[in-house]
This record gives C-alpha cells, structure tokens and sequence, in this order.
C-alpha cells in the first residue's frame, strides 16, 4: 500500500470510528439550521429567500468541526514525528488527510443539503444549486482550514483560535458559494459567473492549502 | 556507513541544553546516550532525526543514501507510541508498515517476534503500556531502516521483552545497521560506545565555574 | 419469578431469548389486523385517502415520546437506584425512538405538503418534535463518543432527564401557541373527537406499533449486553497475554 493510501484509509476510518463518527458534523449541520427560525422568527417566504445563505454558513462552521483535532491528534501521539521522517513529501500527506477530511466531513453535508433545505422550504431548483455549489465549495473549506489546523497545532485548546484564522480567508468561497446558489434561483446573474470563479478558489486552495500547512507544520515542529 | 557529529550544539526555548558533542557511530556499532534527566538525550536524538534544528556544529552521514535525508533513513523509538486506540494492533502495523515503506506486506511476522499476534485484531486503546512498547518495536522490524535512534527503549518492558529487545538489537547491528540509544539502564550490547551528555562543558557551564 | 430478579444480565438474557420470538409472532399478527383494519376505514371527506398517513404518523410521534420517557426513566435508574440494567435500556431505547420520532417528521410532513403547500413550517409542535430529534441524535452522539459504557451512562442520563422538558412543551404545544397543526384530538378532557371509525383503526395500528417498539428493544438490550461481555472478554485476552 503506497504511504499516501495508507494515510487516507487511516484517516477515514479514525474519523468513522471516534468521537460522533462522521455524521456529527451533519448533525452539527442540522442544529444550526434549526437555530435559525428561533432568531428570525418562522416566516418561510424570509427563510425561502435567505435559505442558501444560512445552509452555507451552516456547513462553513460543521466543516470546522473536525479539523482542529486533524493535526493536533498526530502531534500529541508523536505520530507527526514519524510522518515527518516518511519518504513520501509531507505536502501531498497534508492533502491525503485532507481528502480523508473532505470525505468524512463535506460529502455528507452535501448528500444531507437537499433534506436540510426542504426545512427552509427552498424549492428544487435551489437545492440542485446548492448541491453543486457543496459540491465545488466545500472541498476550499477543507483545504483553506489545512492551513488553520496546522498554524494551531502545537496548541492544546487550539479550537477557536483555528476558528479565528481559518474563517477569514474562508470569507470570498462563501461569498462566491453564496452569490451562485442565489443565482440560479433569481436570475439577475448567471449562475456560470460565480460559480466558475468558486471553482477557481477551490482549485486555487487545494495547492496552497498543502503547502502552506506543511510549511506551518514543519515551522511549528521546530 | 558512518554517522557522525562535530561539536553540536542544542538550543530550546532560549536556554542551551548541550553544546560541544561530537560522536561517531559506523556500521555494526552501538552508541548508549547516558545523563541525568533534562541533559538533553531525547533533543540529541531528535536532532539527529531532523526534527530539531542544529545549532551549531555539523551532522554528517556517509556511505548512507544521497537522496534522502537522514530521518528518511532511519527508525526512531520516542516516548510516545504513535498508535491509535481506535484502529486495531493490525491495523496500527499495518499503516505504518505502508506509510514508511516495508518492502512485504506481512505483518505477521514482526508481531509474533514480539509476541502479540494473538492480539492482532484487538483495539489498541485495550492495550497495557509494556504492549504498547512492543507494538512500537515492531515497527522497527516491519520496516528495513540501516539506523535506529531509540529513546529510552526498555522503558515499560518486563525482563523477558528486555531480553527480545537486545536480541532484536544485536540481529539489527550483525545485519549491517548501527544503534543510537538514550538509556538510564543496560543496553545488554558489548562493545557499546558510550556518549556522556552531563560531562561535556557547556560554556556557559565554563563561565559559571570560572 | 419476580421482575426484580431481570436485573441480573444473565437472567434477563434468558427472558429476553425466549420472550423476543412469541413477541416478534404477536406483533405481526396485530399488524396484519390492524393494516386491514386500517384500509378498511372510510377516506376523509376532504382530504381523501391521504388522511390515512395519520396510521404511520401518530404512532410514531407517540412512541418517540414514549421512548424518551422510558429513557427518563431509566436515566433515573442510573442515576438514583443505580440498577444494572437501566443504562443498557436507556441506550437500547435511544436508536429505536429516534427512527419512531423520523417516522413522525417524515410522515408528518408528506402529509402537510399537500394541505398546506409545503413540507415544512415552522409552528410550535413540528419544530419541538424536531428538537427533540435533534435531542435523540444527540444522546447517540454521546454514547458512541464516551469510550467506558458506565460513564457514558451517566453522561447520557443527565442530558435525557434535562431534554425530558421537550415532552411536555410537545404535547401542550398546540394549546399554548397558535398553531397550523391540528389540536389534540384523542388524549384531551371530555372524549376523543375523531370519529369511531377512524380511532379504533388509529388505536390498533398504535398497539401493534408499540408491540413491536417492545420486542426491538427487547432484542437491542439484548445485542447490547452481548456487546458489553464481548469488551469484557477483550479486557481479559489483552491482559492474559503476557
């Protein structure tokens, strides 16, 4: 087994097996959804038009969820100090956990969008436009929060200062993932014009993400 | 092969913890790290892993592999386990024999020479220190790695995996590797070099003195 | 044979296997009498055939409730007196209650699409049914996260006793608010306002529902005190290995 599948196969099962398993984070998802009607009040026509918003910010927040302990668990087992002596570069290991990340945390926010949509009432064409901005946007969530979990992680309660770092640069995906969603259901905009350049950002993330980590890891090893 | 070392110098949080070490370890030799607590023998080793800057001084290793680094070619036994309580005694192996590159597949083998094969599906988190020690070591006989830099590697163990691990050591040294070992105890290695951390002056030892 | 005496594990194991097949018989029996009575009865006036979706919904909203409680019950169990079986009835219970209370949401809201032109509002009493699904998953996220089954015992019980506030707020929520959805029809002062035809088939499709509620969590403490010996014994060959 190459040393980035053993990584992979490693991650997703830790992920599947501790703490919640990988559905926390939809459930997390859920919660935040649910929340709020509780602080706008239950006018669906409001919650119809404003939907795609809060279901973003919803899976912006449940994707941070597990990365804190991403590379915190390695380091405090002094299994970070093996990997740093593997022979496979330590960039695309960064990028294996974080598709091992993507996959335990992103797709079943994107498989639980649609069930999760219907309780902000938004009608099918809206929700086919999610999907797919989950879809594109979520993998730059991930990749983006590399960076976070790397600079935090020498830190024990690294939590919300990852939260702090991470959020901000996450800031022109959501505007993007956002303006797309919204696109297909209004049409003042087409919706290829955000959503190619949501695409942009993820490819664009998903090369600095790894090597801005490994950098901040190696750094952070010293 | 030879690793070598010429008056390095460690430097942590602002405060020296040694200076002035030179050793030089060949093929078939064993190198014992001995001082007191906090003399600096787990940051000696983690330098010569690559996880710790050089100060000062120069590091060298001939005869190995020019396209690696050094830490690329060598084990290091750390106080931590590097295991996952929640993947299984095989499943623990088997990743690292996949991540650092074991030529077989087989992990059999390395378990029973430490004798946990019976426990090889059991979740690590049901394992006791000494296990875990073992499961560690294994993973030392899994992977072919020329150097092994072990940090106090009989701590944990009973009499009996003491005795294994020098047998372990003695095949690992005849089969054309070299051992760096930080230890309070016995290696139960004859002809070990020894490098003692607390007897090298460090200046600012020198200048507290004079 | 005393109830008492189904708190040794072993005993209740025993109980358990031979009560779970003649269950698991009168279960299918009852729902074969009350499916047939259920297609039996008359289509609403106004709604048509749909009005039978109330055969899946209210059973399944009544034994989610009645699965927390049995949770609070039990929580109290673990708590208080302590008894052994109480927190494997309690995490037996959580799963089952929460696919009941889904059953409820998922029905419920097929159910409105057509009269209120969409699946989901947000009212009083759909929205504490779905904290308390949110509550269910919560309590699961917690016994699978605590790694001892004794301590995620506790932890679990403490969370069941304060979510147990959501039951009431469920049942009252359609008197205390203004509500899209219907107010209480069977369990209210006075008697039942639904007709007869409708509530003996509702009554029997209950029943059997909760028959079978009973043998599922007859047959999951079962699996559950299985599972704990299995750890047990996996404790004992970690530490016979030398």
């Amino acid at each position: 087994m190459s040393p980035l599948a053993a990584i992979l196969v490693r991650d997703i099962r830790i992920a599947v097996r501790v703490g919640g398993g990988a559905l926390i984070g939809v459930l997390f998802f859920l919660v935040v959804v649910t929340l709020t009607p509780f602080a706008l009040g239950p006018d669906i026509v409001l919650l119809k038009r404003i939907g795609p918003a809060i279901l973003w910010l919803a899976a912006l927040l449940a994707s941070l969820l597990a990365l804190d302990r991403l590379f915190a668990a390695d380091h405090e087992d002094g299994s970070l100090d093996l990997i740093l002596m593997g022979r496979a570069p330590l960039e695309l290991v960064v990028a294996a956990k974080g598709l091992a990340h993507w996959l335990t945390t992103g797709l079943p926010l994107i498989i639980a969008a649609p069930l999760i949509g219907l309780l902000l009432n938004l009608d099918g064409r809206a929700e086919a436009a999610l999907m797919l901005t989950f879809l594109v946007g979520t993998p730059a969530l991930t990749f983006i929060g590399l960076i976070g979990a790397a600079i935090a992680v020498t830190l024990r309660r690294g939590g919300l200062l990852l939260a702090v770092l991470v959020l901000p640069l996450t800031v022109p995906v959501l505007i993007f993932g956002v303006a797309a969603a919204n696109a297909a259901v209004a049409g003042s905009v087409p919706f290829g014009n955000p959503f190619t350049i949501l695409c942009a950002l993820t490819l664009a993330s998903l090369v600095v993400g790894p090597f801005a980590a490994a950098a901040a890891l190696r750094q952070e090893m010293e | 092969m030879r690793l070598s070392a010429s008056d390095l110098a460690c430097r942590r949080g602002g405060r020296e913890v040694f200076a002035g070490v030179s050793f030089s370890v060949r093929t078939g030799e064993a190198l014992a790290i001995r001082g007191r607590n906090g003399a600096g023998k787990s940051s000696l080793l983690r330098m010569v892993v690559g996880l710790i800057r050089v100060a000062a001084g120069r590091l060298a290793l001939e005869g190995g592999d020019p396209e690696m680094m050094l830490g690329e070619q060598a084990h290091y036994l750390g106080h931590q386990d590097a295991l996952k309580p929640s993947l299984s005694v095989g499943e623990n192996l088997r990743f690292w024999s996949g991540f650092l590159g074991a030529a077989a597949a087989d992990i059999g083998a390395p378990l029973a020479a430490v004798g946990l094969e019976a426990l090889v599906d059991l979740p690590a988190a049901y394992l006791s220190a000494g296990q875990r020690r073992r499961l560690s070591i294994a993973r030392l006989l899994a992977v072919k790695r020329p150097i092994w830099l072990l940090d106090e590697p009989t701590s944990t163990l009973d009499a009996a995996a003491q005795e294994r691990l020098g047998e372990f050591m003695r095949a690992h040294l005849d089969g054309g590797g070299l051992i760096m070992a930080a230890t309070h105890g016995v290696l139960g290695l004859e002809g070990a070099q020894e490098l003692q951390l607390d007897q090298i002056p460090s200046p600012q030892a020198a200048e507290a003195s004079s | 044979m005393a109830v008492i005496d189904l708190a040794n594990p072993s005993r209740f194991l025993k109980f358990a296997n031979r009560t779970i097949p003649w269950l698991g018989g009168v279960t299918v029996v009852a729902f074969a009498f009350a499916i047939n009575q259920a297609i039996a009865a008359p289509d609403d006036y106004q709604q048509g055939a749909t009005v039978k979706i109330m055969f899946l919904h209210v059973p399944g909203a009544w034994l989610g409730m009645l699965a927390w409680g049995l949770m609070t019950i039990a929580a109290l169990g673990t708590l208080v007196w302590r008894h052994p079986l109480a927190d494997v009835a309690a995490k037996a219970a959580a799963p089952i209650g929460t696919a009941f209370t889904l059953m409820c949401l998922i029905t419920g809201s097929l159910w409105g699409r057509p009269m209120w032109g969409t699946y989901w509002v947000w009212d009083a009493r759909l929205t504490s049914v779905l904290i308390l699904f949110l509550l269910y998953l919560g309590v699961i996220a917690l016994w699978r996260t605590v790694e001892d089954p004794s301590r995620a015992a506790r932890a679990v019980a403490i969370l069941t006793l304060v979510g147990a506030i959501d039951l009431p707020i469920i049942k009252f929520s359609v008197d205390w608010w203004n509500t899209l959805h219907q107010g209480a029809s069977v369990f209210r002062l006075g008697a039942p306002t639904i007709d007869r035809s409708i509530l003996i088939p509702l009554l029997l499709m209950t029943a059997a529902f909760t028959l079978l509620f009973a043998a599922l969590l007859l047959a999951a403490m079962r699996n559950e005190i299985l599972r704990r010996r299995v750890r047990a014994l996996r404790l004992m060959q970690a530490s016979c290995v030398s």
